[in-house]
């Protein structure tokens, strides 16, 4: 049938090889791709999380918070989310006592923040905006940690989601990757880590990369240095896309192009969370695994 | 051919800018764009061969010329828009370059050439060099660098041209000497031709260019005999060092690429500090002269509107005139009964404008002849908005009016507390505006409140709507991005001092100024600053991105034209009055108003 097809539609035109058109922007088509969202329909978080020790270490220093919610108000229900991985630094001490620390402190400013419009009627929005929420709450988090576990470390990647809008604050080298719909994978965060900025500079390749004996070390992290300095940034929410929040025991072990199939082959997002965490200690599970995937349907 | 001679009924012929060995080049104006004035270079190829084989070779030649550069896609590489042979005469049509060539900027030149500018132009020659010899399947050497092939643009940026002799390099291949004594390397006397022949010539360009010393008039291959600090010492031992590489008379001492060259210019120009000066363009003699000027009675503070060649904008002398935005020629006007600083929107063969007469006026684009107007209870500043067949605009009456385009009639007014200068934006339909207390709005197509944000101040500047967020400055000193959804403020970013700059967006980059004079460029996403450019006083025109430049006038008076992913100066030009307005870029040319009275047509 194809065939009959292209024998009565094919080789009209002839063909242009010459012509080339310069490949959209990321940005440019998450723009056309936002704005062609259906509008009417309400729109709702679906979120699911997973989480293993591993199977080479006897302790979990990784922290997990998900809170899902709608906030319903006057100009109808607006989505909410707050998402947070962190990964206490090992070899530190404490350090899951710093990665609790980041994910409580963080947690607790932010939903403080939101309490009134969560559980009241607040016509106003707040005078802060997004990105200084999750400032706040990050410099919260270091003095915290500073004062209750001296010389500890934790990363924080942690995701505030209000309507379509998502406001990640990024510290270490826990990641944020978003999965798109036409099965891109894409890390928005910037590993804060030693091997990262090695092969950001071009002192080393990414094969070099991958064996570098000092993946671990961080050049910020969250408890530790004197000034903290989040990567603090707003991204739309893709139509049709899975945002996912991890700790290098996931990614460490699993390639980009296995997370995408494992999220798409799953039935649902807690299946696929839980295949993510199978793969990964599959893989040999040298650290703790966290993950968390969210999307926004409707 | 003669000057005012139309060449296949589109290409009207001004003047010769150039003789070449086979026939002219011509300034010509396309007629198919006849509301504007596109002029395109015309390249003449007098076919005067009696032999037919030859005549035939020669017509080869020409159509790979112009299938050459048509494949070719580089900011440095003319574009061609058409070719085609008529009688004994072959004509390519190619882009226009604004500018001059190298060797006439050497020769009119009392002095040397800044460093930092020969360095900028090697670079950029560099780079276009690095292009043409990774083309695929076979790398094309140009073969003929030299000052005269070189053209600087008004923006300051080198364009390559006279591609006659760039042919597609097949390796092994002998070719037959191309190329100009002087600046060609000894293997192209030989016919060997590699890309390695045109970094000897760029070093032979750049060396003229440092010393003014015409390699035509030197024995070949002595550029060794001349240190380039012997005879101009200004110049960096870096730099010297470089173009000392790239004239090796062995092939295997010269840099191996084009790119390799590059970094090395680079890396000379940053150890010596001359990048850093950033090299504005002060081409001598090159000033910026606008296209045309037309003056009103009174201030023009308010931005224009073109349509179909005709230009509209509003003056403090009461009246909203139209002008031929290819001559600057008058058209019409039409009388208000206060100043005009409304832009006028063009929508069916109507003008649409408001005034500070209290009214919004609709107007004849043709006939300049009032169709019907309506009234507010207050000046209108704000510049009406089209969208689903409604009119949407703020008044100081305090009220955002939506009006029926059929009918002339309100369709409903929105409240506010107190006047409302901003104009608004209209996107997932909604209206948003902000008003003289600091209130923005958003309103749906019914009149209907959705949201509302407090800035502390007033908001004068209108919004732009990208993306998932609303974006616009605040005279408290704050530059917001807002959900364009809900009003929750998803980052603010600290201006110097207040703003009633209209920001302009583009990819992830949103452009706006303050009254500290800065013209500021934003991450969208992360709210950094990407960088800042000072004006001499408050920046109180509004910012337009216009391909890869955004124009932006100052209350200094001047219009600047900026990179817009850097902000490196391209070019300015000054008027005598402050600059409130937005600029206009329609086809390569900016329209801009002035409180000196007058509007100017600028090349952009």
């Amino acid at each position: 049938m194809l065939e009959f097809f292209k024998k009565i539609f094919g080789n009209k035109s002839q063909p242009r090889e010459s012509i080339t058109t310069a490949p959209l922007s990321e940005a440019q088509l998450q723009s056309i791709i936002s704005n062609t969202a259906p509008r009417y329909d309400i729109q709702q978080l679906l979120a699911a999380c997973g989480q293993s020790v591993g199977k080479q270490r006897d302790l979990n220093e990784d922290s997990l918070l998900a809170i899902t919610a709608t906030l319903a108000g006057n100009g109808g229900n607006t989505p909410f989310g707050l998402y947070i991985v962190a990964d206490g630094m090992g070899g530190h001490q404490y350090g899951e006592v710093a990665s609790n620390a980041a994910i409580r402190i963080v947690a607790g400013t932010v939903m403080r923040k939101f309490q009134p419009y969560l559980f009241n009627l607040k016509p106003e929005p707040p005078n802060e905006s997004l990105q200084e929420i999750m400032q706040g709450a990050a410099n919260e988090a270091q003095k915290v940690i500073q004062r209750e576990a001296p010389g500890s470390g934790t990363t924080l990647t942690a995701a505030l989601i209000l309507g379509q809008q998502v406001t990640i604050a990024h510290v270490g080298d826990s990641r944020a990757y978003m999965l798109y719909s036409d099965g891109r994978v894409e890390t928005i965060t910037r590993d804060h880590s030693l091997v990262k900025r090695l092969e950001e500079l071009g002192h080393i390749s990414p094969s070099e990369a991958e064996n570098y004996p000092h993946r671990n070390v961080l050049y910020r992290a969250l408890g530790q240095g004197e000034l903290l300095e989040p990567d603090i940034f707003t991204i739309p929410f893709p139509t049709g896309g899975t945002l996912m929040l991890c700790s290098d025991g996931l990614w460490g072990v699993i390639s980009e192009h296995e997370l995408a199939r494992a999220v798409r082959d799953a039935p649902t997002l807690q299946r696929a969370c839980l295949n993510l965490v199978a793969a990964a200690n599959l893989a040999g599970g040298p650290d703790n695994i966290s993950v968390t995937l969210i999307q926004l349907v409707g | 051919m003669q000057a005012g001679t139309t060449l296949s009924q589109r290409y009207l012929i001004q003047e010769v800018i150039g003789v070449g060995g086979m026939g002219s080049v011509y300034r010509a104006r396309d007629l198919h764009f006849p509301n504007v004035v596109k002029l395109v270079a015309v390249k003449e190829m007098i076919n005067l061969a009696p032999d037919p084989l030859v005549r035939q070779t020669i017509v080869q030649n020409f159509e790979r010329e112009a299938n050459l550069l048509a494949t070719l896609n580089h900011p440095s590489i003319p574009r061609i828009y058409d070719y085609f042979s008529q009688d004994d005469r072959s004509y390519l049509v190619l882009e226009f370059i604004h500018g001059k060539d190298l060797e006439s900027i050497i020769s009119d030149n009392d002095g040397f050439l800044p460093e930092a500018q020969v360095l900028t132009w090697g670079i950029e020659l560099c780079d276009v060099l690095a292009y043409l010899h990774a083309h695929k399947p076979d790398p094309i050497i140009f073969r003929d660098m030299k000052p005269s092939n070189v053209m600087i643009n008004h923006n300051g940026d080198v364009i390559l041209v006279d591609f006659g002799i760039a042919r597609t390099f097949q390796s092994g291949v002998k070719g037959t000497m191309i190329g100009t004594e002087g600046y060609s390397p000894p293997e192209q006397y030989r016919g060997e031709a590699t890309p390695l022949a045109d970094i000897y010539a760029l070093g032979a360009t750049i060396h003229h260019a440092l010393t003014r010393r015409d390699p035509r008039l030197e024995p070949p291959f002595s550029f060794a005999e001349r240190p380039i600090r012997k005879i101009n010492p200004a110049v960096s031992a870096e730099l010297e060092a470089v173009v000392g590489t790239s004239l090796q008379y062995n092939i295997q001492d010269r840099f191996p690429t084009a790119g390799d060259m590059k970094d090395a210019l680079l890396a000379a120009g940053r150890k010596t500090g001359a990048l850093s000066q950033m090299p504005t363009v002060s081409l001598p003699g090159s000033a910026i002269k606008p296209l045309w000027t037309f003056t009103c009675e009174d201030e023009i503070r308010g931005a224009p509107a073109i349509h179909q060649g005709t230009l509209f904008i509003g003056s403090y002398d009461n009246n909203l005139y139209a002008i031929n935005s290819a001559d600057g020629k008058f058209l019409w006007k039409y009388p208000t009964d206060r100043g005009v600083v409304s832009r006028p929107a063009v929508y069916e063969g109507n003008v649409y404008f408001g005034s500070e007469d209290n009214r919004l006026h609709v107007v004849g684009a043709r006939s300049g002849k009032v169709v019907w107007t309506y009234f507010t209870e207050g000046p209108v500043r704000s510049s009406p908005r089209i969208a689903e067949g409604h009119l949407f605009f703020g008044s100081d009456d305090h009220y955002i009016h939506a009006v029926n385009m059929n009918t002339g009639r309100a369709a409903w007014k929105f409240e506010t507390t107190s006047p409302v200068r901003s104009s608004p934006f209209v996107a997932n339909e909604l209206v948003y505006a902000g008003n003289e207390s600091g209130d923005f709005y958003a309103v749906d197509f019914r009149g209907v409140m959705k949201w509302r944000f407090q800035a502390k101040r007033a908001i004068t500047s209108s919004p732009v709507v990208a993306g998932q967020a609303v974006y616009f400055g605040s005279m408290d000193g704050a530059f917001y991005a807002l959900d364009a959804r809900n009003g929750w403020t998803v980052w603010r970013f600290r201006l110097g001092k207040g703003s009633i700059v209209s920001p302009a967006v583009t990819e992830n980059i949103v452009i706006t100024g303050a009254a500290d004079g800065f013209i500021y460029a934003l991450d969208t996403q992360s709210a950094r600053e990407l960088w800042r450019f000072r004006t001499e006083h408050q920046v109180s025109g509004s910012p337009v991105i216009y391909r890869d430049s955004v124009y932006c006038g100052s209350a200094d008076g001047v219009i600047y034209c900026l990179e817009y992913r850097t902000g490196r100066l391209r070019w300015k030009f000054a008027t005598q009055g402050a600059i409130t307005c937005a600029p206009l870029v329609y086809d390569d040319i900016v329209y801009v108003g002035s409180t000196d009275h007058n509007i100017y047509a600028l090349l952009a």
